[in-house]
């Protein structure tokens, strides 16, 4: 292997960074209500339960309808974004760019808090609808991560070579650039899509007494029985998870490489 | 051919005034619902905590009279002054860990990953990012265990003869947890500065006869220096806010800020009290990021001139430095949990005052 010790030290990184997902399937399928060592034999029961279990499927409902929700409304307004950044010089673009993506590193549990503060105070009910408001905030410095990407990539003389035949602003983002950014555009819905279906905080602080998934499975974590179902759920999470990204990373890469640029790789 | 510079002119010709205004206006006008939300639903929230943590708590309504008393509280009671500056250790804490084991993977797929699979291995090291958050800190708890797969896997090869129990219920746990959480945050910062590197500058530090460890710490350790900055705040702003890691592997003496603003808000109804205690740890985390790059660029001046051009030395030296500064101002932290958080202050005040001293001194000398 090239790198020699840099090698095997990142085999053993990566052997750290997948623990846990391998430990996963292990014991959802483990005959035992206790999760520990040594196994105590194959079973599907645990995947069995998870269809009778009324108040996942609720919470499940919940999650579907906030994560469609907030992955199309923060796409939109990660298109904004990124088409002014990459496209025009204005005031205050580096500030205003810089305030869009500062959701990215503050930490959750003070947006949390901050939002449930002014939405009591204006009097909303907390409902999905409240955790949607949320989750667009968090989501939409991802969207525009990967919508800026795909809008620089694009070549500017394509666009004025439209204009020049005649074509308005609006039918020239309709037949030019649109078709070109498709890919970023569908590799941001899915992305958005994950992170929301995963996000514990601001549902858990935000969604009153409509439990999402995530505060469904955190409230399960004090009911000892109740595990082994859960990482039954996390099983089919992680797989839907991979299936997700990798169509998004599949978009990704073919959007860069429909523009012709080069593939610097990741979402981030 | 693509463009990659953003926000030029839309114009090949040179635009006039007019159509520059034009342009700024259409910008606006562009980024103007993100920016709108983002105000409505970012910005004003975060002033209205602000406004709440000079308000008084009158149980079910709150004082308006404004008042500091929320931050003397939060400051003075020793309960909520142990949970910050632990959060703050632990961030710290994490923070290192994570950007110290990042290096050398980003290092490895930048330098020795073959270009064609460069995007699968950042693929591969992405997806436990994204994957049930809940789920990956729940099965730490599994790993780390009383009979977790550490202790039944160390038992079972004869290792040890009883579980380890350092390991879960206290701030290791949550170290390890966070590392293992905020990676692929620390790598990818990393791995773009690597990438940026130009390649014939290493080659030619070792035409010039330099071995190729002298060729990292004068090329690529400080070129590298602006992705290793970006990982430390991106990893260390978020890290001292999380709230599900203390709760679920941290035991009774690991709760954390966020732990704590969740009991004031929403078990106690105290958000003034709330509000000033997510304020503060805010406020530290900028303090932290603040002191740490002065001393940065205090220590690589004082020995820049101290020792010329010798850019070899500057390197380690700064390096040392930097990482000294960091490690001296927890050991501070940690020691003066107990005492006085104006110790604190005072103690990173003294230590860039003496470093300025010793900056102007030297600078006369030289």
């Amino acid at each position: 292997m090239r790198g020699g010790w840099f090698g095997v030290y990142a085999i053993g990184f990566l052997i750290f960074l997948y623990a846990p997902i391998i430990l996963l399937p292990i014991f959802a399928f483990n005959d035992g209500a206790i999760v520990a060592f040594p196994l105590a034999g194959f079973t599907t029961k645990w995947f069995e339960q998870l269809l009778v279990e009324p108040a996942l499927h609720v919470a499940l409902k919940n999650s579907l309808i906030i994560a469609v929700s907030a992955s199309i409304l923060s796409t939109c307004l990660g298109i904004f974004a990124a088409r002014a950044s990459t496209h025009y010089n204005f005031p205050a673009k580096s500030g205003l760019m810089g305030m869009i993506m500062l959701p990215l590193v503050l930490p959750e549990i003070i947006l949390a808090i901050a939002l449930l503060v002014v939405l009591l105070g204006i009097g909303l009910p907390l409902t999905i609808y409240t955790v949607i408001l949320g989750h667009v905030l968090i989501c939409t410095p991802f969207a525009v991560a990967i919508l800026t990407a795909a809008f620089q990539s694009l070549d500017k003389s394509l666009e004025e070579a439209a204009y020049d035949l005649g074509e308005t602003p609006i039918s020239t983002f309709r037949l030019i650039i649109l078709p070109l950014v498709t890919p970023g555009i569908i590799s941001s819905l899915l992305l958005t899509f994950t992170i929301s279906l995963d996000e514990f905080i601001l549902a858990f602080f935000l969604a009153g007494t409509e439990p999402t998934l995530p505060v469904y499975i955190f409230s399960q974590f004090r009911f000892p029985k109740s595990v082994p179902v859960i990482l039954a759920l996390g099983t089919i999470l992680v797989l839907l998870s991979i299936v997700l990204l990798t169509i998004a990373e599949y978009f990704r890469r073919r959007g860069i490489a429909r523009t012709g640029a080069k593939d610097t790789g990741g979402f981030l | 051919m693509a463009q990659s510079g953003g926000g030029q002119a839309v114009l090949p010709a040179k635009p006039s005034g007019l159509k520059q205004r034009s342009e700024a206006l259409s910008g606006l006008l562009m980024i103007s619902p993100t920016a709108i939300f983002t105000l409505l639903l970012m910005v004003a929230p975060l002033a209205t905590i602000f406004a709440y943590s000079f308000l008084t708590d009158a149980y079910l309504t709150v004082e308006l009279t404004p008042t500091v008393g929320n931050y003397t509280e939060a400051w003075t009671n020793p309960v909520y002054r142990i949970v910050m500056l632990r959060s703050l250790g632990v961030s710290m804490a994490v923070t290192a860990a994570t950007v110290l084991l990042a290096f050398p993977i980003a290092y490895y797929i930048s330098f020795y990953v073959d270009p064609s699979k460069k995007a699968i291995w950042l693929f591969l090291i992405t997806i436990p990012f994204w994957t049930s958050y809940l789920i990956r800190v729940f099965l730490w708890k599994v790993i780390l265990g009383f009979n977790g797969v550490i202790n039944s896997g160390l038992m079972g090869i004869g290792l040890i003869d009883e579980p380890l129990t350092f390991i879960l219920y206290n701030t290791n746990a949550i170290v390890i947890t966070l590392a293992h959480a905020y990676a692929p945050f620390a790598i990818l910062p990393i791995f773009v500065a690597l990438e940026k590197i130009d390649r014939s500058f290493l080659e030619a530090g070792r035409d010039l006869g330099e071995s190729s460890f002298v060729t990292f710490l004068r090329v690529t350790l400080p070129l590298a220096l602006p992705g290793v900055i970006s990982a430390v705040m991106i990893v260390f702003i978020p890290v001292i806010g999380d709230y599900v890691t203390p709760l679920l592997v941290g035991g009774p003496e690991g709760r954390m800020v966020a732990n704590l603003v969740q009991l004031q808000y929403i078990r106690l109804d105290n958000y003034p009290l709330g509000s000033a205690i997510a304020i503060s740890s805010m406020v530290m985390v900028g303090l932290v990021l603040v002191i740490a790059a002065m001393q940065i660029a205090i220590f690589g001046r004082v020995f820049k001139r101290v020792l010329g051009s010798t850019n070899l030395l500057f390197t380690i030296l700064t390096a040392l430095a930097a990482a000294q500064s960091l490690l001296l101002l927890m050991v501070v932290i940690w020691l003066v949990t107990g005492q006085a958080a104006l110790t604190v202050v005072l103690g990173a005040a003294l230590h860039i005052a003496a470093f300025v001293a010793l900056a102007r001194r030297k600078g006369g000398l030289a």
